[in-house]
């Protein structure tokens, strides 16, 4: 649907409510989404799908009710039956005393630029993406997937706002195993041209390699160094149940704002127009969006908040609606954890190049110096099924994935088997605990939808692992 | 054009392709939600969706687009694009790709629903969950939450070997939860369970639950939580209640019973199975007490259905029995592959998404004893109840789940109530030490299973009773 096309289907969504009821607010949101995804396990690629999806969604709020709605059934008995019923609705349920308002008439900033070649890619172009990573994993056992994405939104609401926008992203994310060791490369950004398979699946083979015969450690607190494919579940934890407005206006956060609450060398910027990832200027709202400091040197500053969070909160939507934002509160998509030496210096400034070797020990040259500072501890590529025991100081379960080594005196003498830990993320980053940040910033994908999440390596003081391979 | 004849016509384009096999689904859903808090409502969301996926295979290479237009050209436009995705996989081949049989029936099939869901009105669902959290409000909760959901699917199944089967399921639950906001911490209590029970039923599930009659005492015991002694630290028995014991078998039997996963094509993602096919049917699994079941044929339950994505007529099939490994959830493609001769478990969430191995009803059969029983035997211990937080590895052994509630357990009787229980264990060392299986049964319904990329949401069901277990690791803290 072009944007032309998605335009006119929000205003007939809009004219719609007018006639059926004249004072009601409304918002029109009109999507399309084209995802394709390629994926392999076994070295062959036994799953290869895409679809499209075109939606509109209609929120409005009538005598006092806010009702919400949405449809893949466009033409324009679609569109009436979704009116008509979303009108109905408003009548029907319950007062809502906490509606914000529609966002006025403002300017929303120009997305990055979209690169069409990755928003139309075809199936070939990723099967020959994923043919170059099986090829160069030099015989191990593969599995992954590599990922284009295409997403439109258009806006309108009746208060006079309307914005427009398309991204694109791709995405790669593939596994090379020697028997009981799984080596990991991970990667997303605007461009499919960018992604190397066969550099990929080397760097994969090669940490599959470093982590074949590994050792059993017992339970502890280690100091770590976090690969940026872990840092990035941090991120992610931190961004639902901390720098989330609703949690905060609930008292459920550990967020209190202007309070040193990390390391000083922390920063945390949430960056919607950072051109290495996917995402609109604005949000479902209509809402513009801008690139918005949420820890600066350690010092919490800001949270993510829809219209309704930030009602309740006293401030101004920084522009994270999104459907079900209602319950689940407004969640940063696109934050970046700034790499060391990128603290004060403007967004570009901060895109550090990633190392680019594909062979070579398990840290790579970003990562390495901060292994070479380590007496003794634990180098992790990867969290996995991390979930929260606690979401108020944010105490975390899970496991190490995908590689962990035993640092000592600064090297890596051994690949060590997985390990469970229960540990406060907010806590492993407070003032102190962050003994080192890694010089480049992975752009990586999320698996929890739109959001691309950029980080670079940690070195942590301590890390509290819980289990080990045998319970 | 009927239904029947959108899915034909992307079936038979695909074959016009280049297809060996082609099916596609044609699906049609509503969806209907309401949340509510502190007295509130905070969100009501009514969404529908149509649409045709369609998979084809070429060669032994797959392929799946879909599309929401519904016109014949775009059908046939999709299926053409499926074949031709499969021809682009064949870039990367892999071993020749069979399919086990599915009788290729005409059909028909629909859930029992006694009270449509989306047909009870709006506002006396609305002061359902207003009233329940005022409830919980004045009760001393400081976040009170309720919410319902509906799904009313209809879909219409076509395949190149002659399926054309039609279902009509509706699925509704609803749940209560109270938070308490102490120093530094929360505490929670949920009731049936935190987001909710659930089942292929209609609004009637809701209405049998009772919420106000719940809503003031799981707020009281939310409040009480926060100056509870927290759960000690060490190894004991442990006693599970059933809704803990839905999650337990859900996640260290129900995924590591999935034949994808031991197969390897989920490695990368979900990942793979502690199980080895060589053992099946001589590995053991648990106790004697262990009797797993997969039975989407269960009425009512959240995981049952007519005839899964691919035509397979719904069945009963064992997957442990007397604590022995002897079945999987398995697809066509991936039986074919492990040499077994059924199929019966594939699933999509919705027309966009490909068919994969889930999940449907898998649960444990009843054992002989009762709760009261198991208390009365235990000299020390701890019973736990209701999720709150639940990891595991991706081989589905190592485990660490939190429930929300605890009580100590003293020479047979329940003494204090306990915050922050958590257990942690080896699945088959774990379900090897069950000593006692109560015979009360109940079907949960758990409508949150993530799987698959791109992700796909599952709903599942889950017969589980209360059981104890020897010689546990409770009280992990970080």
């Amino acid at each position: 649907m072009a944007v032309a096309d998605s335009l006119a289907v929000a205003g007939k969504v809009l004219d719609l409510v007018r006639a059926a009821a004249p004072a009601a607010e409304a918002e029109a949101l009109v999507g399309l989404t084209e995802l394709a995804l390629t994926r392999f396990a076994n070295s062959f690629i036994h799953q290869n799908v895409s679809d499209v999806t075109s939606s509109v969604r209609l929120r409005l709020h009538h005598e006092g009710r806010t009702t919400s709605g949405s449809t893949t059934i466009t033409d324009d008995a679609g569109l009436r039956a979704l009116v008509e019923r979303t009108v109905v609705a408003a009548r029907l349920c319950p007062p809502d005393p906490l509606w914000p308002g529609l966002a006025p008439p403002a300017p929303v900033a120009p997305a990055p630029p979209m690169d069409k070649a990755t928003a139309y890619a075809e199936p070939g172009e990723r099967a020959a993406r994923v043919r170059s990573f099986v090829d160069a994993a030099g015989g191990l056992e593969t599995a992954g997937y590599c990922s284009t994405l295409h997403w439109s939104l258009t806006f309108a609401n009746s208060a006079g706002q309307s914005a427009s926008g398309e991204t694109a992203e791709a995405a790669f994310d593939g596994i090379a195993r020697l028997g009981m060791s799984d080596g990991l490369s991970r990667i997303a950004g605007p461009r499919l041209a960018d992604i190397d398979g066969a550099r990929l699946g080397l760097r994969a083979a090669a940490k599959a390699r470093a982590g074949a015969n590994p050792v059993e450690l017992p339970p502890g607190q280690y100091e770590v160094v976090l690969e940026p494919t872990a840092v990035v579940d941090l991120l992610q934890l931190m961004a639902i149940y901390g720098f989330n407005g609703k949690k905060v206006v609930e008292r459920q956060s550990f967020v209190e704002l202007g309070r040193q609450q990390f390391d000083t060398s922390v920063s945390i910027v949430e960056d919607p127009l950072d051109a290495e990832g996917a995402a609109l200027p604005f949000d479902v709202e209509g809402t513009p969006r801008q690139r918005i400091a949420f820890v600066d040197q350690g010092v919490t500053a800001a949270v993510a908040h829809d219209r309704r969070s930030a009602r309740q909160a006293g401030a101004a939507s920084t522009g994270h609606a999104m459907p079900g934002a209602a319950s689940w509160g407004a969640i940063a998509t696109n934050l970046h954890l700034l790499p060391a030496g990128a603290v004060g210096q403007d967004p570009s400034g901060a895109r550090t190049p990633v190392p680019a070797e594909a062979e070579g020990p398990p840290a790579d040259t970003a990562v390495a110096d901060l292994v070479s500072q380590v007496e003794r501890g634990l180098l992790v590529t990867d969290n996995w099924y991390t979930r929260v025991l606690d979401p108020r100081p944010l105490v975390v379960t899970g496991l190490t994935r995908n590689g962990v080594w035993l640092i000592e005196d600064g090297q890596v003498t051994s690949p060590v088997q997985n390990m469970r830990f229960t540990q406060s993320y907010p806590q492993a980053l407070s003032p102190g605990g962050v003994l080192g940040i890694g010089a480049a910033s992975v752009p990586l994908p999320s698996g929890w939808g739109l959001m691309t999440y950029r980080a670079p390596a940690l070195r942590l003081s301590s890390w509290n692992f819980t289990g080990n391979a045998s319970g | 054009m009927t239904h029947f004849d959108v899915a034909t016509e992307a079936v038979e384009a695909a074959l016009a392709a280049g297809a060996r096999y082609a099916d596609a689904r044609v699906m049609h859903r509503r969806m209907e939600s309401m949340s509510a808090r502190n007295g509130e409502i905070e969100e009501l969301e009514q969404d529908e969706d149509a649409g045709v996926g369609v998979r084809a295979l070429v060669g032994s290479s797959w392929g799946f687009h879909a599309v929401p237009d519904l016109s014949s050209a775009a059908v046939k436009r999709a299926g053409t694009t499926a074949a031709a995705i499969a021809a682009a996989s064949a870039q990367v081949p892999g071993p020749s790709a069979d399919l086990v049989a599915a009788h290729a029936m005409t059909a028909s099939w629909a859930s029992d629903c006694s009270v449509d869901p989306l047909s009870v009105p709006l506002s006396d669902k609305g002061d359902l969950l207003v009233s329940t959290t005022a409830t919980m409000r004045d009760a001393g909760a400081d976040q009170a939450e309720a919410l319902y959901q509906i799904w009313d699917t209809r879909k219409w199944f076509v395949s190149s070997e002659g399926h054309r089967i039609d279902q009509h399921i509706r699925e509704c639950g609803a749940g209560i939860s109270a938070t308490v906001i102490g120093d530094g911490e929360t505490q929670r209590r949920s009731y049936p369970s935190y987001r909710g029970q659930y089942g292929t039923r209609g609004w009637e599930i809701v209405t049998d639950m009772d919420l106000n009659a719940h809503s003031g005492r799981i707020a009281e015991e939310a409040r009480a939580l926060i100056s509870a002694p927290a759960c000690p630290s060490g190894t004991t028995t442990v006693i599970l209640g059933s809704e803990q014991m839905a999650l337990q078998i859900h996640e260290s039997v129900g995924h590591a019973i999935e034949l994808d996963r031991i197969l390897g094509w989920e490695a990368a993602f979900a990942g793979t199975s502690w199980l080895d096919l060589a053992q099946l049917g001589q590995l053991r699994y648990g106790s004697d007490l262990m009797n797993i079941t997969i039975d989407p044929t269960i009425p009512g339950a959240l995981g049952s259905f007519g005839f899964d994505d691919e035509g397979t007529q719904a069945h009963a099939r064992p997957a442990v029995r007397n604590g022995v490994w002897v079945g999987v959830l398995a697809g066509r493609d991936s039986a074919a592959v492990a040499g077994l001769d059924y199929a019966g478990s594939v699933r999509a969430d919705g027309w966009s998404r490909l068919p994969m191995v889930r999940m449907t009803n898998v649960g444990l059969e009843p054992g002989p004893h009762t709760l009261d029983e198991m208390i009365a035997a235990t000299d020390d211990g701890i019973l736990m109840d209701i999720n709150r937080s639940w990891s595991i590895d991706d081989k589905r052994l190592n485990f660490q789940f939190g429930c929300e509630i605890g009580w100590e357990i003293k020479n047979g009787k329940l003494g204090r109530m306990l915050k922050n229980p958590t257990y942690t264990g080896i699945g088959p060392q774990f379900w090897r030490s069950m000593d006692m299986l109560a015979a009360e049964v109940v079907a949960w319904g758990t409508p949150n299973c993530g799987k698959g990329q791109p992700g796909q949401i599952g709903h599942t069901g889950h017969p589980a009773a209360a059981a104890r277990f020897a010689g546990v690791r409770v009280g992990v803290r970080g």
